[in-house]
């Protein structure tokens, strides 16, 4: 059986526009929570967000490094927060030179949760207050989800399947485990796989809100919004940006003396079949899910040192995905550890199961886990897991679970491990 | 003024497809010179219509294909 490995990674976040900025920033405990700075939200229930800082900023992204100035017009920010992790992630595997023929065998999977929502709210107040005609001619195709994956295949030349998931906040666990069977398969020797979003505008920030679904507790104290675990969190807080890996055939990879980073050995994927939001009250979807992954990988739950939780500091969300960890790890449950780097950086949403996917590598590149930020009170259901309170913590990292779970009832797990 | 008209042309020009000004000749055409395809056409002459403040009907619009038609184009409007 062809086996996938990641030979290439590349990032935009709140805490850094490069991996190693913002992997640093991760491991230093620091927040990219802040007010909401894109629009005045003054008169919004929810204030706060983890928002991606400008080029002048100490961590901030430039997107003029790898974005045409006309692309950068047309589209919205999620596609040009996508293209540059995408670059990030071909340019670290060292595949930018890639000839004709291989081209054909490279392809693209980079989704989004929710696509071009600031454009779509303003072009729509354009229609509104000027009418049909002064609406952009590059109104759709900057705003479609799928268009990372075009731009990006444009842009480089890569001719092999061009692919975007839309599964909420499971988007990039999903396309990461999605375009790895398109490898296995035999469909394409590389793919760019991953997910990005931004939508933090007036209407993101609304709708989430109206869904009960944001923080709106700490919009005094921006850092303390995303708590997951604590008994006083009390939704999450939106993030943006992007995560890309670049995805390689084994021996594609060897044979071109490429960097290895981790081979993805297991993927699993559910549906609640419960609720459009809530989670389904046993866990049941997310069991399944890590299940399914951990059976495919061929491991055993001891070998699993470390879980970057879905965990997006909601009520509800938090400690029914501890418990499905709990039956699941069972006794092996004090061996691990498992945090959720959404206390720092917020939930990207779309981008979350891919950036996260990455601290996971990293951790076992550096046998460092990052922590989850705010736990000062865990609630009742966290004890005997070492959810990695406040600061980093060295530690032998083998093999790695990423969980992502989406609105709908949609569920995507990872496992990933060493070669 | 009608410099002027020149002027604001180029500027939107330069703006909207992100190409050095010194590129932006009277006699460059915008899709063979300037990188534009038929959709940025479109936007530019959005934009002129904007900052001019005149109606191009399309089939008018269809006729503008360097940075001089669209100049001359706006001057004629405006003198009418």
């Amino acid at each position: 059986m062809r086996r996938i490995v990641v030979t290439g990674l590349g990032l935009v976040t709140p805490l850094g526009a490069d991996v190693e900025t913002a992997w640093k920033n991760i491991l230093a405990s620091k927040s990219g929570a802040g007010t909401i700075t894109r629009f005045d939200a003054t008169d919004y229930k929810c204030r706060i967000a983890c928002e991606v800082k400008p080029a002048d900023h100490e961590y901030g992204f430039d997107p003029n490094l790898r974005v045409d100035h006309k692309v950068q017009r047309q589209v919205d920010p999620f596609i040009v927060y996508g293209i540059d992790a995408a670059g990030q992630a071909l340019e670290d595997a060292g595949l930018t030179d890639a000839s004709e023929e291989e081209r054909y065998r490279m392809g693209c999977s980079i989704g989004s949760g929710i696509g071009g929502l600031p454009g779509i709210e303003s072009e729509s107040l354009v229609l509104d207050r000027k009418g049909p005609s002064r609406v952009s001619p590059h109104f759709v195709h900057g705003r479609l989800i799928n268009l990372i994956s075009g731009q990006v295949s444009i842009k480089y030349g890569l001719m092999g399947p061009n692919h975007a998931v839309v599964t909420a906040c499971s988007t990039g666990a999903h396309s990461i485990g999605d375009a790895a069977r398109m490898i296995r398969d035999g469909d394409a020797d590389v793919m760019l796989a991953g997910g990005a979003e931004g939508a933090i505008c007036p209407i993101g920030i609304a709708g989430f809100a109206q869904a009960r679904a944001l923080s709106t507790n700490f919009n005094d104290a921006p850092e303390k919004g995303s708590r997951p675990y604590d008994k006083d969190r009390d939704g999450f807080v939106m993030g943006e940006g992007a995560g890309v890996v670049c995805l390689e055939e084994y021996e594609h990879a060897k044979a071109r003396g490429a960097k290895i980073y981790a081979e993805v050995i297991g993927y699993g994927l559910s549906g609640d079949a419960y609720h459009v939001t809530a989670p389904h009250p046993e866990g049941s979807g997310a069991f399944r899910s890590m299940e399914m992954a951990l059976k495919k990988s061929g491991l055993s739950l001891e070998d699993i040192d470390y879980v970057n939780a879905h965990g997006t500091s909601t009520p509800l969300g938090d400690e029914l995905e501890l418990g499905a960890v709990r039956r699941l790890f069972g006794d092996d449950l004090k061996k691990m550890s498992m945090s959720s780097t959404k206390s720092a950086i917020g939930h990207l949403l779309g981008g979350a199961g891919a950036v996260e996917s990455i601290f996971c590598i990293l951790a076992m590149r550096d046998q460092i886990v990052p922590p989850t930020l705010n736990l000062d009170h865990p609630s009742e259901g966290c004890e005997g897991v070492d959810l990695v309170p406040h600061v980093a913590k060295e530690r032998e990292v083998r093999a790695v679970l990423n969980n992502s779970f989406g609105f709908g009832g949609t569920n995507a797990s990872l496992i990933m491990t060493r070669v | 003024m009608s410099d002027d008209i020149a002027e604001r042309v180029k500027k939107i020009v330069v703006e909207h497809l992100g190409v050095e000004s010194d590129k932006v000749t009277e006699d460059a055409s915008f899709i063979d010179d300037l990188g534009a395809d038929s959709l940025d056409i479109v936007e530019l002459v959005m934009a002129f219509e904007e900052e001019f403040n005149v109606e191009i009907p399309d089939d008018a619009a269809e006729k503008i294909t360097t940075v001089k038609d669209a100049i001359d184009y706006i001057r004629n409007v405006k003198a009418a």
